[in-house]
């Protein structure tokens, strides 16, 4: 408890009595994290930060901030601070005035506010922007600026609604790197909102990953990645091959008309399950070894690896892989006993 | 093609000629005229008087303090237009655009029978032993009947800024600190500014020139500027001086109008008459 910076404890939230936008959620993120919640359109993801930041009210559940009940709180009496999606810059102040904003309200001397923003803008790489007004600036810049406005008031938690989904590839890429490296230059807690699951794989030191209002599965990067809980999971991060199985005992899974060797176990005897295989995990061999056989359908070439699609007995496997067999060749699919991931059906 | 286009100004042009440009010629040649032909400042000159110079005073006075009042209680009302959620808003929209459909002259008349010595108030008054009012042909009433007439002016282009403000920019004041008056003081307010400066123009102009309402509400015992043009046109038959008038309520206007620019925010580019 003492080094959680904000506990969330069974919030509901539900708009006018419609159907309920998040469903009794509990989180807790620890001091310092790069904690990303990570999930489609209309999962809670955004409801949740919010009510962090105090702009949304649970319907039920209570929220600690370092232990303390902050329901009631105000935004502008929170030790927390946020980056909007759409930056929200003041358009009537000059860049230097809108990183002063926060100081001014706090009522600093003169002197102290303009060596704050100056570090501030000195932090995002913003020096020579000061006096320059919001619509001059590139989403690019106008994004370090805001970043630079809400750190400048030394948040405890900093929070990220998506403030990348504006900006280009090339872009997005660099400010991950930068995004992160600001959080471990300022060692504050960043909790941080995207439906991309490749920012939340670069940034996070946690990953919540929420659908439906649920929080589905919470851990580090890797753990997500390589032991996704559920199917849902294991689809929305990464690329997967999902198809229907039937746990026959432990360690020993029937899917594509063929049993295979597997290390989950504790699914009871004959249970119907989801098989997931990553598309990387699957090794390429002749027809007549491999384990499955299949009709090459699409072989693209992606840069590092091709991707292909392999039709097998009417199931479609997509497969990353540095080697290719031209289309319409047969060729043999190996999946490791370690590389199959059980998940409960319909989880 | 590009004479093809010019082509299509033609029209607004012609129009532009016809209703804007001769008559301001027009009048600007009246006022420089005698009656029987010729060119004077004669008309000008008899403008310089103490008692035309009170007459535009207190037409301005009360203009100002008309556009003052819209702006006190229309900006709130604004406000709260802006704030209601979008079927209620159209709603309050429509009641108060509403009275605007009626005759002008008609409401004007309405609240002469409000407030006369015989009028509903009194009435009222009366009715619990209370003593009549002189409400009505006073500066009081003049000011109501303006702020009456001309707050919807006021509202709507206010309103309209409001609306289409970006609500994430007042979340984010509060996110860094700001309570409630302050969100109000540095975003809501400076960012609503070019619709107060529209709104006042709308109000104060016709306030400055207007003759029905002092004439009907102010009982035509103290003269506003124009009730002056208004004289000269239709009983003196004295057209010079008329437009000699009317030229010079429009410099104090335009300048009234600059000054006004001056706050204007400097990086909007539409929205003032400058």
């Amino acid at each position: 408890m003492s080094q959680n910076i904000i506990d969330l404890k069974n919030i509901t939230k539900i708009y006018d009595g419609e159907t309920s936008v998040l469903d009794n959620i509990d989180l807790y993120i620890r001091k310092n994290e790069f904690l990303t919640l990570l999930g489609p359109s209309g999962c809670g993801k955004t409801t949740t930060l919010r009510i962090i930041g105090g702009f949304e009210y649970p319907t039920k559940g209570d929220v600690f901030f370092e232990g303390k009940r902050i329901n009631d709180l105000p935004p502008y009496k929170r030790q927390i601070n946020t980056v909007f999606q759409k930056y929200a810059l003041f358009p009537h102040m000059n860049i230097f005035e809108n990183i002063a904003f926060g100081l001014r309200i706090k009522k600093i001397s003169e002197r102290e506010i303009r060596t704050k923003v100056e570090e501030m803008l000195q932090l995002v790489g913003m020096e020579s922007f000061a006096k320059r007004t919001v619509d001059s600036l590139s989403g690019g810049q106008q994004q370090r600026v805001a970043i630079a406005r809400a750190l400048v008031n030394e948040p405890k938690v900093l929070l990220l609604d998506e403030p990348l989904g504006a900006l280009d590839l090339k872009l997005r890429k660099g400010m991950q790197i930068e995004l992160k490296k600001i959080q471990q230059e300022v060692g504050i807690t960043f909790v941080y909102v995207t439906h991309d699951q490749e920012e939340a794989l670069t940034m996070s030191d946690t990953i919540a990953v929420m659908s439906e209002g649920k929080i589905q599965q919470i851990g580090a990067p890797e753990d997500i990645y390589n032991e996704p809980k559920t199917a849902f999971i294991a689809d929305f991060i990464g690329e997967s091959n999902i198809v229907k199985g039937i746990m026959i005992k432990d360690y020993l899974v029937e899917f594509a008309d063929r049993t295979f060797v597997c290390v989950d176990r504790d699914f009871g005897e004959n249970t119907e399950v989801d098989v997931v295989v990553r598309p990387e995990d699957i090794e390429i061999t002749s027809a007549e070894t491999g384990m499955l056989k299949g009709k090459v359908i699409t072989s693209t070439f992606k840069g590092v690896h091709y991707e292909m699609i392999i039709k097998e007995d009417g199931r479609r496997w997509m497969i990353h892989s540095t080697i290719t067999a031209p289309v319409g060749s047969y060729i043999g699919m190996n999946i490791g006993p370690d590389l199959i991931h059980i998940m409960k059906r319909g989880a | 093609m590009r004479t093809n286009q010019k082509i299509l100004a033609y029209p607004y042009i012609v129009w532009l000629i016809i209703f804007i440009v001769v008559p301001l010629i027009l009048v600007l040649y009246f006022s420089l005229s005698f009656r029987d032909g010729g060119i004077t400042l004669e008309n000008y000159r008899r403008f310089i008087s103490p008692v035309y110079g009170k007459v535009l005073y207190r037409s301005l006075k009360l203009a100002f303090i008309s556009t003052v009042f819209c702006l006190v209680l229309g900006y709130p009302m604004a406000m709260i237009i802006a704030g209601a959620d979008i079927t209620k808003r159209n709603l309050m929209v429509l009641l108060f655009v509403l009275p605007m459909w009626m005759n002008f002259l008609l409401r004007t008349y309405a609240w002469m029978t409000l407030l006369g010595k015989n009028g509903v108030i009194n009435n009222i008054l009366g009715y619990f032993n209370l003593p009549a009012l002189n409400l009505l042909y006073n500066n009081g009433a003049v000011i109501l009947g303006m702020v009456y007439n001309f707050i919807p002016f006021m509202v709507l282009p206010i309103y309209s800024v409001l609306a289409k403000m970006d609500k994430t920019l007042i979340e984010a004041a509060k996110d860094l600190g700001a309570n409630e008056i302050t969100v109000f003081r540095k975003i809501i307010f400076p960012l609503s500014l070019p619709g107060v400066i529209t709104g006042i123009t709308m109000v104060f102009m016709p306030a400055v020139s207007t003759f029905v309402i002092p004439k009907l509400l102010g009982g035509g015992q103290f003269m506003l500027i124009g009730n002056l043009v208004e004289q000269q046109f239709t009983y003196v038959y004295d057209w010079n001086f008329g437009s000699a008038i009317s030229i010079i309520m429009m410099v104090f206007i335009l300048i009234a109008m600059a000054i006004m620019a001056k706050y204007e925010d400097p990086m909007e580019e539409s929205g003032g008459l400058w």
